[in-house]
């Protein structure tokens, strides 16, 4: 698997993309290698989106490259990227809710037994098979018939990461698998990344959580009003200096400057107690 | 029955109780609540419990029971169909007029029919999946539409509002044969349609629960971007669950033809809300996503049992769309806290 590490699962150079007259992504390149977890950084806004849809498949760039494998591609739909090795993990919308556990797992890629009229889903397969994956990933599953929106968020990102794994995902893009978690939770749900990543996949994590990012990313990118702002290794780069640019590097030491400034109530009170004698 | 249970090593993977395991389906709800009915009638009405009345429930419960069974499956889909009604009288017009002009076999007025109403079914999924207006406005425009077309092409062909009986015609028989025939199983006179029905539900039952679009039916329903981005053609599988609406209004609409052999433009509107009635009370959820076919079934029997067992009870079949309000009413708020129930203890 390291010896394969020249090329690149996907490498993106210079690829931008344009809604009418606004400009959502320029100039961005990254790369994704086997076995390596590639962060996206960046505040709201910056892209993060824009640039997932295209991995996934959901969106075409306008201008750069896009290669998969070393081969130029254009995805027209989810399922051509699904059909590619690309799986991508949506934070709010990586399951339906109403529906069984094991329904969710296969969604989409369900395996079937008989022929003709008699073609039906293996059941059996289908619900032996989410047990296990998702006990070899150490989700303990009481019930894979229980609605998957009776489990938590981080249980349900994990699912979903357990599926793309099992699906023979080639690479794995996590829409900010954090985001909506508590610190435990995340903490769980940045094991199954290691995992997945253990297991040989190559991984984008996109966060704006720069100690998440730090913690399991092997390169940094980061993203700016659509732009990039950086791209370091792990070596390369130190979790100061990743939160510090993260948080909007000179932006933040101004801002904390105007804090600092800020008069506070009193000062405000004593300047009116001294403009009353001379009105 | 829980005390024979014993306790296993690992308490993850305690079996649910068979009891449990009902109270998580979505048809509970319709079952108890045509129990009730069923009870009640049979203590009002004599003659409810008799053979014969019961054949004539059942009839009446597998007119809106066929339709019902593609509504839920639409709904559990996530969308509305309100054209079934007319849709249904449109398929017994093409049929009855095309027959009767062309002076073909009835057959090919049955064949033409099958192809417009599935055009008509591939209309609503189309317009509905490539202009995202919500499926309340396509299928409204289309109900009226409909509604317009039945009276103006009826009165510009036959000059009348019904079409000219095609009972002598050459295959009237066998076509009445399949679609509205008697048969007596033992000594009880049954209607055709209840075969139909029975089928339906059980086709129907079977494609939710055991095939792969059954899997992307509830996924377009209860999450059609998660499901999009799964790699389910959302899109297909819509307009397939309007062309099923589509290919059982037209067995309903060959129903009402070979009935009668004659058929009135006006017939149908109002229709589409039975079915729509008949799937909620059954357990589908309004939102899509949840549901099930036999709690179609289900909800058209109590429809059945209601609208026979007014007359059984010789009262005023004026105060019947009273008891359905009241019974959707029930039905719903029934639904609501059996689910509440089934998904705490859960």
């Amino acid at each position: 698997m390291t010896a394969e590490q020249t090329t690149a699962l996907v490498r993106l150079t210079d690829v931008s993309k344009y809604y009418g007259n606004i400009r959502a992504l320029e100039g961005v390149s990254l790369e994704v290698h086997a076995g390596e977890i590639t962060c996206v950084l960046g505040d709201n806004g910056a892209g993060k989106s824009t640039l997932i849809k295209i991995i996934a498949g959901l969106h075409q760039h306008d201008a750069g490259t896009f290669e998969i494998e070393g081969e130029e591609s254009r995805l027209g739909s989810p399922r051509e990227a699904l059909d590619r090795g690309i799986a991508t993990v949506y934070q709010d919308l990586a399951v339906v809710p109403l529906m069984p556990v094991w329904r969710n797992f296969f969604l989409g890629s369900e395996p079937t037994k008989g022929r003709g009229p008699f073609k039906r889903l293996d059941v059996q397969q289908m619900r032996e098979t989410t047990r296990a994956e998702l006990l070899r990933m150490g989700i303990d599953l009481r019930d894979v018939d229980q609605p998957i929106g009776t489990l938590s968020g981080g249980e349900r990102q994990c699912v979903a990461i357990a599926r793309a794994v099992y699906f023979g995902a080639k690479v794995l893009v996590l829409d900010e698998p954090t985001a909506a978690l508590g610190v435990k939770q995340s903490g769980v749900v940045l094991k199954y990344v290691a995992a997945a990543r253990d297991a040989g996949l190559g991984v984008v994590l996109i966060t704006h959580n720069p100690h998440h990012a730090y913690l399991v990313g092997d390169r940094f990118v980061l993203l700016k009003r659509g732009a990039m702002a950086g791209s370091h290794s792990k070596s390369g780069i130190a979790l100061e200096e990743l939160t510090r640019q993260m948080a909007g590097g000179s932006e933040l030491d101004q801002l904390s400057h105007e804090l600092e400034r800020a008069p506070g109530p009193d000062v405000i009170g004593g300047k009116k107690v001294d403009a009353d004698p001379a009105g | 029955m829980s005390a024979a249970v014993p306790a296993e090593a690992d308490e993850r993977l305690v079996r649910q109780s068979w009891l449990r395991h009902m109270m998580g389906r979505p048809e509970l709800g319709a079952v108890v609540g045509a129990a009730a009915v069923f009870l009640f009638f049979s203590f009002v009405a004599e003659s409810f419990l008799q053979a014969s009345s019961l054949s004539t429930v059942l009839y009446a419960s597998s007119t809106i029971g066929i339709m019902a069974v593609p509504v839920a499956l639409l709904m559990i889909g996530g969308e509305f169909d309100l054209s079934t009604g007319v849709m249904v009288t449109s398929s017994a017009l093409v049929s009855s007029m095309f027959s009767y002009q062309m002076t073909a076999n009835v057959w090919v007025g049955v064949g033409v029919s099958l192809l417009v109403t599935l055009a008509i079914g591939f209309f609503n999924g189309f317009m509905l999946t490539r202009t995202k207006l919500p499926s309340f406005i396509i299928t409204l425009g289309t109900f009226l539409m409909l509604t317009g077309l039945n009276l103006g092409f009826t009165k510009l062909i036959s000059g009348t509002v019904s079409t000219k009986s095609i009972g002598d015609m050459e295959g009237f028989d066998s076509a009445r044969a399949l679609f509205a025939s008697h048969l007596t199983i033992g000594g009880v006179d049954l209607q055709v349609t209840i075969l139909w029905w029975f089928g339906l539900v059980a086709l129907a039952t079977w494609v939710l629960l055991r095939t792969r679009v059954g899997n992307w039916i509830f996924a377009v329903g209860g999450g059609s971007d998660a499901a999009r981005a799964v790699g389910v053609p959302v899109n297909k599988t819509k307009i397939g669950l309007y062309m099923g609406v589509a290919f059982c209004a037209w067995i309903s609409g060959q129903h009402l033809l070979m009935s009668y052999d004659v058929v009135q433009s006006g017939e149908g509107v109002g229709n589409e809300f039975l079915y729509i009635i008949a799937a909620v009370i059954g357990g589908c959820l309004m939102t899509g996503g949840y549901g099930s076919a036999i709690g179609s079934a289900v909800g058209a029997f109590i429809f059945g049992m209601t609208s026979k067992g007014i007359v059984y009870a010789q009262w005023n079949p004026d105060w019947f769309k009273f008891f359905l309000g009241a019974m959707l009413l029930l039905a719903t708020l029934l639904n609501a806290w059996v689910r509440k129930r089934a998904e705490a203890t859960k």
